[in-house]
């Protein structure tokens, strides 16, 4: 009794002597059902990954992982950012694949004066204006990430594209971002409904204007139809493929052999070759039996950074300003190359030609044609007024 | 606009039409002669596509993936036409459509936890892999394919409701389902034929569509509406409709989506044209069925009643 007694008191003691801020809450918001899904499981993927390899925690601070799905509906987004604001008390939310879903949520938890590491969506109003300094985003401005294809097409010597989107916000922003740096004549704009499945007809249009090459933005199951079609038309190879976040790592083991030959603009190639970069593809592909996606990639990096911040102010974000200071440093090596955040605490990237070839064993795999923009900002940085 | 893009553009919509047909004919019998709503329709299609497409990665056969497809998508419409919604025919047509919907629900998420929610991978069989050349413009040669096959279940669909027994039965059924009972025919059993009948056919839209489009959790949801629209218009419970109703609504769908856009160019400002030719363009069908139903209510080729 006696000796259970002294156990008692020692394990009393030795809890009291415990630092009092136990656990770093983190919020996780994404896609995790509908036709995103996919997306949304490889940003969280990633993330745990990052948890991984940093030993089980993030900065040598232990963190519980709260994920929520905000099944790319606003409302649903802004009703959870609210639980895991008030409720859950997190300390950081991270995530977010969809920018309708993050323009509900910024405000709310960034009000809040919680730290908000989005790791995909960009849309343009956060990264000018709407800036604030509890956002960063390892990911992109949504119309910079096409920039470097109207770049590429202007370099490959292209003088009259056929361009299509679907007809939403993200596909004009796509179409905005790719004329803001190509020099030739983009002879047809097409819009499409959004989720269209079939894209004969206008496959057929576009052959048979003649162009030098197509370009188009089709995320997701959009992007699998239409290249396919666009294969099967027999167009692949004859006439140019050029797209942006349409044949992505989340596709590609759809589409396969159908995609061989397209030419692709990314901030991210898995192939990219530094040490963080072959390490991620190695232990994400055992963990996970795929390629990561450059979805992956961001998500990564964002618990790298939220790691580096961590391990600087020894855990601590009471002082929110040290915090951001220690964010802003960027302080951890990008699995996609030079990365360090702008004024508007956006990215400077480089970006990247890939192409779909076939790799050693003969399977289509992305493969790194060189760098397209070199430590790239985006266009927004001067509106923001943050210093 | 040149003569052999506007034929390829024709043969694009009938080609589109023709998918639609496969879906749209099991939906019509069984709303037409059961009188029941099945928005899972679209489920039954997707499911057809996954079978498809694990059946072809395990055999690398599109045959194979077909044998296999169909059957386990008919025996899962009959399973689930006799578990859930068999009970349902008496039911008001609200309480069939929550519980169908109910059933999208399910079998979307069914095929995540099966499948994950990455889209899967099918491809066209390598003898259809290439293309033809028509007029100078080369076209998919599975998509002639397709076609193919939809014109032949098209001709044994007309054989088997015009020239069977079986077929007589369901004509009557869509007449007059209660006098049909009343003659001593086995209605609960014709209905589950009927059922079955719907889901092979949805199986093989799937499969037919497998390596076109993307098969995913959901992708049976647009293409249901479609055929919604392809049954109305067509009028509820005709396959003769359903067929002719299928090819309009591939036809208007698909040069509309094509031509529409370039027309209005021609009389307003660019970015005005822009702007609203994918918009009015994706309306199209949606006019179409409502003059359809403005002139005629019951459709273009309604089952005669009496």
């Amino acid at each position: 009794m006696k000796r259970l007694l002294a156990l008692a008191a020692a394990s009393v003691l030795a809890l009291a002597a415990m630092p009092a801020a136990a656990q770093i809450k983190i919020g996780f918001i994404a896609t995790f059902s509908g036709p995103g899904a996919a997306l949304g499981q490889d940003l969280y993927d990633a993330f745990m990954l990052g948890i991984d390899h940093a030993g089980g925690k993030l900065g040598g601070q232990a963190v519980e992982v709260i994920k929520e799905d905000d099944q790319l509906k606003p409302e649903v987004g802004v009703q959870i950012a609210r639980k895991l604001i008030e409720k859950d008390r997190v300390q950081i939310v991270t995530g977010v694949i969809f920018s309708n879903v993050m323009m509900a949520i910024h405000k709310p938890i960034t009000d809040a004066g919680v730290f908000f590491i989005g790791s995909n969506a960009g849309p343009t109003p956060l990264t000018g204006k709407g800036c604030s300094r509890y956002f960063f985003s390892t990911a992109w401005n949504n119309d910079s990430l096409h920039e470097p294809m109207g770049k590429l097409a202007t370099d490959l010597g292209y003088k009259r594209i056929y361009v299509l989107a679907p007809n939403y916000q993200a596909g004009k922003d796509a179409i905005n971002g790719f004329k803001r740096y190509f020099k030739g004549r983009i002879i047809d704009e097409v819009y499409t409904q959004v989720n269209q499945p079939d894209y004969a007809a206008e496959i057929a249009q576009a052959a048979a204007a003649k162009p030098d090459a197509v370009y188009v933005f089709y995320p997701g199951g959009m992007g699998i139809n239409f290249v396919r079609q666009y294969q099967q038309a027999g167009l692949l190879g004859k006439l140019p493929l050029l797209s942006t976040a349409t044949i992505d790592g989340t596709t590609l083991p759809a589409i396969k052999e159908a995609a061989l030959g397209a030419i692709t603009a990314s901030p991210y190639s898995p192939d990219l070759d530094n040490p963080q970069n072959k390490r991620f593809v190695a232990d994400f592909q055992k963990k996970y039996g795929r390629i990561p996606s450059w979805f992956a990639a961001q998500s990564y990096d964002a618990a790298q950074l939220l790691s580096s911040a961590l391990r600087r102010t020894k855990g601590d974000l009471t002082n929110k300003e040290r915090f951001r200071a220690a964010l802003k440093a960027a302080d951890f090596k990008s699995v996609t190359g030079p990365f360090r955040f702008n004024t508007n605490q956006f990215p400077i990237r480089n970006y990247y030609r890939v192409d779909v070839v076939k790799d050693a064993s003969g399977q289509p795999a992305f493969a790194n044609k060189g760098v397209v923009f070199k430590n790239h900002a985006d266009n927004y940085s001067k509106e923001c007024p943050l210093k | 606009m040149t003569s052999s893009l506007f034929f390829t553009q024709l043969l694009n919509g009938l080609q589109l039409g023709i998918l639609l047909f496969l879906l749209s004919a099991g939906l019509t019998l069984v709303f037409g002669i059961m009188n029941f709503v099945n928005l899972a329709h679209g489920s039954l299609y997707m499911m057809g596509a996954y079978f498809a497409a694990a059946a072809y990665r395990w055999s690398g056969s599109f045959i194979v993936a077909g044998l296999i497809a169909v059957p386990a998508t008919l025996a899962l419409g009959l399973a689930v036409e006799r578990v859930a919604l068999a009970r349902l025919y008496s039911r008001d047509h609200l309480d069939q459509v929550l519980t169908t919907f109910g059933l999208i629900l399910i079998f979307n998420e069914v095929v995540r936890f099966v499948w994950g929610s990455a889209p899967v991978y099918m491809n066209v069989p390598s003898a259809l892999a290439g293309t033809v050349s028509l007029f100078g413009l080369p076209y998919s040669a599975y998509r002639f394919a397709i076609i193919a096959v939809g014109l032949a279940v098209g001709a044994g669909l007309y054989l088997l409701i015009h020239r069977t027994r079986i077929g007589m039965l369901i004509r009557a059924g869509a007449a007059n389902g209660a006098m049909v009972a009343a003659l001593g025919v086995n209605i609960r059993l014709l209905n589950s034929l009927v059922f079955g009948l719907g889901a092979a056919l949805a199986a093989l839209a799937g499969l037919m569509a497998g390596p076109i489009f993307a098969v995913q959790p959901g992708m049976g949801e647009p293409i249901l509406i479609l055929t919604l629209v392809v049954i109305i218009t067509g009028g509820i419970g005709s396959i003769r409709g359903a067929f002719y109703g299928a090819l309009l609504v591939g036809v208007v769908d698909t040069v509309g989506r094509a031509f529409l856009p370039g027309i209005l160019r021609e009389f307003f400002e660019r970015a005005i044209a822009q702007a609203a030719g994918p918009a009015i363009a994706s309306m199209l069908i949606y006019l179409l069925m409502a003059v359809v139903l403005a002139l005629r209510p019951k459709g273009l080729f309604p089952v005669k009643h009496g």
